[in-house]
């Protein structure tokens, strides 16, 4: 069969691989015993989540007083961190839905890896809600149960409710979606292994055959399963942005933060999938998988929603001197002169001007730029956070009510515990599931793969 | 208690070649049992004769039924349980209730459906799977006829297409869970 292929498609397969080298390739890190690099970056990872046990446990013990909210400032670093590591989570799905529906081929090298970042993220953002409250252990009390106390509702109309539904089920879509297209992989890896790998690998395959009926079938629910999270995706950090959205404070109470939300969320995400998937590739050498023309196309995106996010600043800026509001434009005025005026320039530079520079094709495609912009990228968001949270909330409306912010230590272990919890979690993935969906690969390989365009690194 | 099945199946390298078989296979009119593969093989369908599937009406009931959960259980809560005014907001605030009849629609309709898919494909957690050949969901496209009991007077002649079509390996093995 020969079909016309387009002279200028790029290859997502490089090193004239065959269907067994792909096998080879992505199986083999699940086979080997960790080397001592994994095991270092392990133990690191299982040390600083031990910090972050700590610093929760102690928060939950001796209560929100062992954080610096106080007075005007309700939500500091707690909030700051949770809407930044769900961002982040955004990633993996626009990855596997939004992309699954456009049909873009080169989400097969990374939605693996993405979908997994989504779920950690998603684990580390979930905890900040839980603990934030104060009376931890009272948290079921989100859900609607029958109960004697009443029977006494949750409010239901409240972004902060809508909140729990949503990421509720954004993680069981997110896991469910993973999951799914994990059992190929899996039975793959269980016809490799022996003895007891085989036994786990078996259960966790679910029994998979490769039958005709379960392809079409495996197809027919994935192609849902992204149909459904396309809007849930969207929705949730619209659902998020709306914490700040419907509430009075200047700053926040304005209508552009569902599209900035998103944009903003797409636009970390994706920098957070480049900083995961340059370090991963490079250590477990598959750099034929996960390509130059991936990072380029992340990068495009990037560079879309990073655009967007800069707009939507322009915009509340716009607004705020056109709506002539004089709260509305002190909020703005504070934050770019104001105590916090540090965290404001960290977001309009790292969000608006270091995403520009991905027009130069010669960045875009080079790993090492690549990697220092993702990073800068996700610090950013996290100053994009910190500005409308904080630094709304620290000079609203009383003057003599304003003071300033300072996290404590308790508050910085907690964050920082966090990377643990994810990282820990991550390096656990690469050693037990393939960080690359082997099946999907195979599948476009004669589309994509270098051999088959004439474009093997040898001859371009 | 599943019964036991003679299966003689033939390997192919390439899925091009699996197709033609199925092709080859379709004008000798010789019954196909099934066709495994490592990855799904795209123009195979209808040549196996499957219909499409409807797990997406599954996923669409699901979602109805989470919605109509959601909006339902919300009304009830706020015109009859507990009415009470939030912000100002009307008695029955349907907008509001938007975000929660949504996610409760995608909850249901994700879980549903791919708990129905986990069962029609007969997908369940067993420590042992058999399968026909290892290499199948590595690098290998497998076409298996069913020569059990009285269908093996065909055995000839599926051998013989197996073998006409290019297959690399063929073998008949007995099968209890297939």
């Amino acid at each position: 069969m020969s079909s016309h292929v387009s002279s200028i498609r790029e290859p997502l397969v490089f090193g004239n691989k065959s269907y067994h080298n792909i096998t080879e390739d992505l199986v083999g890190p699940t086979e080997k015993t960790p080397g001592k690099l994994w095991l270092a970056m392990f133990i690191l990872a299982i040390a600083v989540l031990s910090m972050g046990v700590y610093a929760v446990t102690y928060t939950v013990y001796y209560g929100i007083g062992a954080w610096n909210l106080n007075r005007t400032i309700g939500w500091g670093w707690d909030i700051t961190n949770f809407v930044w590591w769900i961002g982040i989570g955004h990633a993996g799905t626009l990855i596997s839905a939004i992309l699954l529906l456009f049909r873009q081929r080169w989400r097969t090298g990374v939605n693996r890896a993405a979908e997994a970042m989504t779920i950690f993220a998603v684990m580390c953002a979930a905890m900040f809600p839980l603990i934030h409250v104060g009376r931890a252990w009272d948290v079921f009390f989100f859900f609607p149960y029958p109960n004697t106390r009443g029977p006494l509702w949750p409010n239901f109309v409240s972004p902060l409710l809508w909140d729990v539904f949503a990421i509720s089920t954004y993680f069981t879509i997110s896991v469910l979606f993973w999951y799914t297209g994990l059992v190929p992989d899996f039975a793959t890896i269980r016809d490799r292994a022996t003895g007891l790998r085989k036994k786990i690998y078996s259960a966790l395959s679910f029994g998979w055959k490769g039958s005709a009926k379960n392809w079409q079938r495996f197809e027919s629910v994935s192609l849902v399963l992204a149909g459904l999270a396309t809007p849930l995706v969207l929705s949730v950090h619209t659902i998020v942005s709306f914490d700040f959205a419907t509430s009075v404070i200047p700053g926040w109470h304005t209508t552009i933060f569902p599209p900035y939300f998103v944009a903003g969320a797409v636009f970390s995400g994706f920098a957070m999938v480049l900083t995961l998937m340059l370090i991963t590739r490079k250590i477990l050498h598959l750099e034929d998988y996960i390509t130059v023309n991936h990072i380029e196309s992340m990068n495009k995106v990037i560079l879309v929603t990073g655009s967007i996010v800069g707009v939507a600043y322009i915009t509340e800026l716009a607004i705020a001197w056109y709506s002539g509001y004089v709260y509305e434009q002190f909020a703005f005025l504070n934050r770019a002169k104001g105590i916090y005026w540090w965290s404001y320039f960290g977001m309009m530079f790292n969000n608006v001007v270091i995403p520009q520079f991905f027009w130069s094709k010669k960045i875009r495609t080079n790993v090492t730029w690549t990697f220092f912009l993702s990073i800068l990228i996700n610090v950013g968001m996290w100053f994009e956070r910190f500005v409308i949270i904080s630094t709304s909330i620290a000079r609203d409306y009383l003057p003599s009510s304003w003071s300033y912010y300072v996290p404590t230590g308790i508050e910085v272990m907690i964050y920082i515990g966090t990377f643990g919890l994810f990282f820990t979690l991550f390096l656990g993935f690469t050693r037990v599931a393939p960080v690359v969906a082997i099946a999907e690969v195979k599948s476009i390989l004669k589309e994509y793969g270098d051999q088959y365009l004439d474009k093997t690194q040898e001859n371009i | 208690m599943k019964t036991k099945k003679n299966i003689l199946f033939g390997l192919y390298d390439d899925e091009q070649d699996l197709l033609k078989a199925v092709k080859v296979s379709n004008e000798r009119g010789l019954k196909i049992m099934d066709v495994y593969s490592p990855f799904p093989i795209h123009g195979l369908d209808p040549l196996l004769g499957l219909k499409e599937s409807r797990l997406h009406i599954a996923g669409f009931i699901f979602g109805t039924l989470g919605a109509l959960t959601g909006f339902l259980f919300l009304s009830w809560i706020f015109k009859i349980d507990w009415p009470n005014v939030f912000g100002g907001k009307p008695y029955w605030p349907i907008p509001a209730f938007i975000p929660v009849t949504f996610e409760l629609t995608v909850l249901f309709s994700g879980v549903g459906m791919v708990i129905t898919y986990f069962i029609v494909n007969g997908l369940s957690m067993k420590p042992e799977t058999e399968v026909l050949h290892d290499r199948i969901s590595d690098d290998k496209f497998c076409l298996a006829f069913d020569v059990t009991g009285s269908a093996s007077e065909n055995a000839n002649a599926f051998e013989s297409l197996l073998n006409e079509t290019g297959a690399t390996y063929v073998e008949t093995k007995e099968m209890s869970d297939l």
